[in-house]
């Protein structure tokens, strides 16, 4: 493929781009979002047998959700390298504790049901537990930095301090991802058990959304005072506003199917609310990908000076077609196989 | 100590270790089409026992080189963000290539393979397994590509200047099939093939000792020995090819991997001998008159330049690239002897009774685990000063904003976990190895999970 046979614009290319990766960054939060949830919960399950249950809840799905963690990053990298590098160095230590979190995880998954004692299974159930934890509050810390924007210097160089990212509104944001993956994770737990363990878990529901929408709220204010930036779309094209409505809607009707007994509608209430959260988010930061806060005008990353050339996005655009496919076929695949409930046998975690 | 030499060592921790798994699962992916492809052929039950284990071996070698392979892919970017930003363009769609060509097209078939025995034709399950094998092919493909476009780049221009010049892609065919691609992917694939039959052959000789599944280990063992015999000769000649790459494009590696210090026609080949940078020569060196001039340009009067033609602050570690370089070819060599042996054996039809020669089959699955490594070492040692060659130096690449005390905390934490993850893989691998090639088994990975779960709903008892 040469410059010459080019079909799109580059700025449609930009904007498609923009759309992909948001998509993958959605997809990745429906999915890891449960399994992460999952993971915090797992300590308040006090015996074996429910916490076996839980792990064997994620057992299948678990590795393949990182899929869409391991082609956002390369999407990034291929579409937007300026955003990938500036992003990725700014963002070391979270970056990092992701990295580190995620496979330590897999160790403790792999590890805890090889032993019986219980000073062992205990040990790695903590560390499992912590490690979900850090995740989802390492990836809420992100955003929330995303959001309120970073110094940069003229070369898109972080100018700042890892300590300076730990300020109110990110950490409210990071409390917002914990609360929000755990409710997931409940919801998931709910839809997947059976029985007395099923009966449990319903219990477990109610404190995780009442959580989640006490801090829902107070992130939404908190967005719509401190952080105006991120409405100026929505003021300038109205019609975003539905997917805010549509947001709440997926949030109320969560405790209705609940009380009605439906437990896979609630979680595809669930999965809805992710997507209306993150779209909300991917809405107000356009075109920003990484706000320089002490210029945002200036300084600031965009879809428009952080992305590739014409040529490599249209060549990315031709791999995606036939990627895409692939993944959602993948996903749906290893779903498919394992719907219904979850059991213990010789062969589980 | 400083970001650079932190920033390197964290990259050859987490690449090195990185580099213990593909080479496994793409050499057990050709394994698994021969041994699948004989139970088509022949109907024989145990070709099919052969391809069920070892499927199982290689599903636990592929997630942990997923696992490994998404801490590479974000490195890039925490720690090499300069250098992300110049190649971006060029690499990343490499790397994206990896991702939707390799790695999708190998995670979604390994779920057929794994649970699909019973539920999908013979000849439709050897169509997955062969895309298995050949997405774990594309991944060596795509990484070889890249990292070949560091060595000698091609296809691209070079847009903006100083701080803000970048490479751009202005042919991608030619920025794929640059000057060293497609001898060095050779080199590396038959590199993985080793890798891989040399794991059934160490594994089956183990059994043999033990006198376990025989008839497994002894068709095992053949299996492997054969792929192996083919593969070293092979890579004899892919081996002269690459090296007279290096010759013709990056002329300081080769001196520093021969370790030629002055510039010379007739130049020897350095068998042995220990590199003398402050004297600048090879002390104790056994040597071949005129070999090195003849191999890397075909005649004997050829000039071979040496390090002294290159300023001293430029020249890359000697020490260190000339005996990886050496472990290497001697890695090389203990494989020719041990498949000349092997073949030797069995011919005369005592291949299976000679205890001592089956235990350095178990210890062999050493040594291309050691040339594969030490391979990788010379050659992205061999390319210092550059992280691109001729257009980005290393000291260029790094991130701006990064400091050492981040990079020591990050190896730390790399270092702990996958000392983890080892012991997880050398657990979970002798436990495949003693349970052996038996259905039926306690095993913890989730794929077998999932294949006893598919029987159960396919016995409708869910």
């Amino acid at each position: 493929m040469e410059s010459s046979n080019l079909i799109l614009e580059l700025t449609h290319l930009q904007i498609i781009w923009y759309v992909a990766f948001a998509a993958l960054l959605i997809g990745y939060a429906i999915l890891d979002g449960f399994d992460l949830g999952v993971g915090m919960l797992h300590l308040f399950s006090k015996s074996d047998r429910e916490r076996r249950l839980m792990l064997n809840a994620i057992g299948p799905v678990w590795d393949g959700n990182e899929v869409w963690l391991v082609t956002a990053g390369g999407a990034l990298f291929a579409g937007f390298p300026e955003f990938y590098a500036s992003f990725a160095s700014a963002f070391y230590i979270p970056v990092m504790i992701l990295l580190g979190g995620l496979i330590f995880r897999a160790v403790a998954i792999e590890f805890r049901s090889k032993e019986p004692m219980a000073w062992w299974r205990w040990t790695w159930d903590v560390l499992f537990a912590l490690a979900s934890f850090v995740i989802a509050l390492g990836l809420g810390l992100t955003v929330g930095n995303l959001i309120q924007g970073i110094p940069l210097n003229e070369h898109h160089v972080h100018t700042g301090h890892f300590f300076e990212f730990i300020h109110p509104y990110a950490l409210l944001v990071a409390f917002l991802a914990v609360s929000l993956f755990a409710m997931h994770g409940s919801i998931y737990l709910m839809m997947k058990t059976e029985g007395e363990f099923h009966e449990k878990m319903r219990h477990f529901v109610n404190p995780c959304i009442i959580t989640f929408i006490v801090l829902y709220v107070m992130a939404t204010m908190a967005t719509l005072i401190y952080q105006s930036h991120m409405i100026e779309t929505i003021r300038e094209r109205p019609y975003f506003f539905i997917i805010g409505v549509i947001n709440m809607l997926a949030i109320a009707n969560i405790p209705r199917e609940i009380h009605l007994g439906r437990d896979m509608r609630a979680f595809l209430s669930s999965c809805l609310n992710i997507l209306c959260l993150l779209s909300l988010y991917a809405i107000g930061m356009f075109p920003q990908l990484l706000r320089a806060s002490n210029a945002p005008n200036e300084l600031s990353l965009t879809i428009y000076n952080a992305s590739s050339s014409s040529l490599t996005l249209h060549i990315l655009l031709l791999m995606a077609l036939i990627g895409i496919p692939l993944v959602i076929s993948y996903t749906a695949g290893v779903y498919y196989i394992f719907r219904g409930k979850v059991k213990l046998d010789a062969h589980s975690y | 100590m400083d970001v650079e030499i932190l920033s390197r060592a964290q990259f050859a921790l987490t690449i090195m270790f990185h580099y213990i798994y593909p080479p496994l699962s793409i050499g057990l992916g050709l394994m698994m089409v021969i041994m699948e492809g004989s139970y088509l052929w022949t109907k024989k039950s145990v070709y099919l026992d052969m391809a069920k284990f070892w499927t199982r071996v290689f599903a636990l070698t592929f997630a942990i080189g997923v696992a490994t392979g998404i801490v590479m892919e974000f490195e890039f970017g925490t720690n090499w963000a300069a250098y992300s930003r110049y190649v971006g363009d060029v690499f990343g769609s490499a790397l994206a290539a990896e991702g939707v060509f390799a790695f999708f097209l190998e995670s979604g078939f390994l779920a057929l393979l794994l649970f699909g025995w019973d539920r999908i034709g013979p000849k439709l399950h050897f169509f997955s397994t062969l895309m298995v094998c050949l997405g774990a092919h594309f991944s060596a493909v795509w990484i070889v590509v890249a990292n070949s476009w560091m060595q000698t780049p091609a296809g691209y221009h070079i847009v903006g200047e100083a701080m803000g010049a970048r490479a751009e892609i202005t042919d991608f065919w030619a920025m794929v099939f640059n000057p060293s691609s497609m001898d060095r992917l050779i080199h590396v694939v038959i590199g993985t093939w080793l890798a891989g039959s040399f794991l059934v052959i160490s594994v089956s000789a183990w059994y043999l000792i033990k006198g376990r599944h025989r008839q497994f280990a002894e068709k095992g063992l053949k299996f492997g020995l054969s792929v192996v015999f083919i593969a070293v000769i092979l890579q004899f000649f892919s081996g002269d090819s690459s090296g007279k790459i290096v010759a013709k494009h990056q002329p300081m590696k080769l001196a520093a991997l021969e370790g030629v210090y002055k510039t010379q026609t007739h130049a020897p080949m350095t068998i042995a001998g220990i590199p003398n940078n402050a004297a600048e020569k090879v002390e104790y060196a056994i040597q071949v008159p005129g070999l090195l001039s003849f191999l890397a340009y075909d005649s004997f009067d050829s000039e071979v330049r040496g390090l002294e033609s290159f300023p001293a602050e430029d020249r890359p570690n000697i020490n260190v690239i000339f005996y990886t370089y050496r472990l290497m070819l001697m890695g090389w060599g203990a494989m020719v002897i041990l498949s000349i042996m092997g073949v030797f054996f069995w011919m005369r039809g005592t291949l299976c009774d000679k205890k001592w020669f089956l235990w350095l089959l178990v210890i062999g699955v050493i040594f291309p685990q050691i040339a594969n490594q030490m391979g990788w070492v010379s050659a992205e040692m061999g390319r210092y000063p550059w992280i691109v060659y001729n257009l980005l130096r290393i000291s260029e690449g790094l991130s701006e904003s990064v400091t050492a005390g981040h990079v020591l905390g990050s190896i730390i934490m790399f270092g702990i976990i996958y000392l983890m993850l080892f012991i997880l893989f050398i657990y979970l691998l002798t436990q495949k190895i003693r349970h052996g090639p038996v259905m039926k088994e306690e095993e913890s990975t989730h794929y077998h999970a999932m294949e006893t779960y598919v029987k159960e709903i396919g016995h409708g008892k869910q």
